[in-house]
């Protein structure tokens, strides 16, 4: 296998390569976290260091790590940075953090953190592994981002807290679309988030997996 | 791979060397952050004081809230056998959820008095006052008791007369998110000022009741509507009222501070 070029390695996961679109792993933070754009953003951060330093350490070690406890390897260090994050973030963003609450422990489960380490840090040079983490980290922030814009908008007329859309409420003109700060609202977006982004680069397409037999008696449901 | 990173020494070796690095750093993190964390628990809990007393917004930075919370609060520590305050610990740093693990400072409850389920009491108690000109003007109770997965940590706050609700919240919980995690709604709330605590008589008469308060009934002024689909966090909000305004809470303190006229 050639090595991919640094500009390949952060730029892809964005758009070509999307985590969430794509290879559609971390969804289940990317529903819970992006209700406004203060999360959103935290995690983002959050995720993508650690996914940046998870794969450069697993990666500078990776000649030393006998492959039949190389998993529990990665998830110590995984979960040794999550801690660290989780730490740091309860010192000097005590608020954010009562917010995220278990969901920055959950980085440590997030797929895509392990699926970077395990496919990418494994085989690569410290470097581009770290280059690698921070791309992914990206295409997963740049997905937060998008739907903690959406959500927070139209769901409640602000964008980091401060009012953009004035609100029936308070006399303005919007009725705020509540559905959209509720977590399965985030579930459609993604949908069609990856719907448009597929019909953009038709290259995502995803040939069927199986074709449905043809009905061949009107009797089959007996 | 080759061969000689897969023997069992070296796989020992690496799992060890990997664990040690890692512990040193959590550790490490941890030691030297946690004055810090210390710092924000307590600035956290003291804006929740603000915010239910009604004399704090939310949104405060640190630095008003430590300086409101220092100007207009007045913390005591209370003997809730007695009902008298004491001047053996300094309120600012007497903790009494740690008392209440304290074998001499505190005393294992009986099943049958242990309604709000926290298994042990501790013998004080850290209340908090506003006063204005030297007269009480509200008073914050801290209570907690068990919900469906978590003890619930929270501040009743009375008006001088002692049974008006002004505000009444939780700042610590652990319930499932949308339903009991609903104590934090500023919607439920709100049905919370304007309460009466006490009947006539002076008995925790506070309820949590099933579906909307009926406003023309006689007892409306001591109901609350409970959480929709959290049964078992309403009840346990419901019996934490009983058990702090009760005989085993402050009942004593209140009916001190009844009987001086206060």
């Amino acid at each position: 296998m050639s090595h991919p070029t640094m500009k390949e390695v952060l730029f892809n996961p964005v758009f070509a390569n999307n985590p969430i679109a794509l290879q559609i792993l971390g969804i289940c933070s990317a529903l819970a976290v992006t209700s406004n754009l203060n999360t959103a953003l935290v995690m983002s951060i959050a995720l993508t260091l650690v996914t940046a330093f998870s794969n450069l350490f697993i990666s500078m070690i990776r000649l030393h790590i006998p492959s039949s406890i190389r998993m529990i390897v990665q998830m110590v260090i995984i979960a040794s940075l999550v801690i660290l994050v989780d730490q740091v973030l309860r010192a000097y963003a005590f608020n954010i953090a009562k917010q995220l609450s278990v969901f920055v422990g959950l980085i440590i489960t997030n797929c895509i953190v392990m699926g970077r380490a395990e496919g990418f840090a494994m085989q690569n040079p410290p470097l581009l592994s770290f280059l690698d983490g921070i791309g992914n980290g990206l295409g997963y922030s740049a997905m937060l981002l998008l739907l903690g814009v959406i959500r927070e908008l139209f769901g409640a007329g602000k964008l980091f807290g401060i009012d953009i859309i004035p609100l029936t409420k308070d006399g303005g003109w919007y009725e705020p679309n509540g559905l959209l700060l509720l977590p399965p609202s985030a579930f459609f977006l993604i949908g069609l988030i990856i719907w448009a982004l597929r019909q953009w680069r038709r290259n995502q397409m995803e040939p069927a997996v199986f074709t449905l037999a043809p009905q061949v008696s009107d009797k089959e449901g007996i | 791979m080759s061969t000689k990173h897969e023997s069992t020494t070296r796989t020992l070796l690496v799992a060890l060397v990997v664990s040690l690095v890692s512990s040193v750093f959590v550790a490490g993190s941890a030691v030297v952050l946690k004055p810090i964390q210390l710092e924000n628990r307590l600035i956290d809990k003291q804006r929740n004081i603000l915010t239910i007393a009604g004399i704090g917004k939310p949104d405060l930075s640190s630095k008003e809230v430590k300086d409101l919370f220092a100007s207009s609060i007045k913390a005591r520590v209370v003997d809730l056998q007695t009902g008298e305050y004491t001047d053996a610990f300094d309120p600012l740093t007497f903790d009494p959820l740690k008392a209440s693990k304290d074998p001499k400072l505190s005393a294992a409850l009986p099943l049958a008095q242990d309604i709000a389920l926290i298994k042990r009491r501790e013998r004080y108690a850290t209340v908090y006052m506003v006063e204005h000109d030297g007269k009480l003007d509200s008073l914050v109770l801290p209570v907690r008791g068990y919900g469906l997965w978590s003890t619930l940590f929270g501040f009743m706050a009375v008006k001088s007369d002692l049974k008006t609700v002004i505000g009444f919240g939780f700042y610590q919980h652990a319930e499932t998110p949308g339903l009991g995690g609903e104590v934090d709604n500023p919607k439920w709330k709100s049905l919370w000022p304007g309460k009466v605590l006490f009947d006539a008589s002076g008995k925790p008469a506070i309820r949590i009741v099933k579906g909307n308060v009926d406003p023309s009934n006689p007892n409306a002024a001591y109901q609350v509507d409970a959480l929709a689909g959290a049964t078992l966090t309403s009840n346990g909000v419901d019996r934490l009222l009983q058990f702090w305004l009760g005989e085993q809470g402050f009942g004593p303190y209140l009916a001190k501070l009844r009987a001086q006229g206060a």
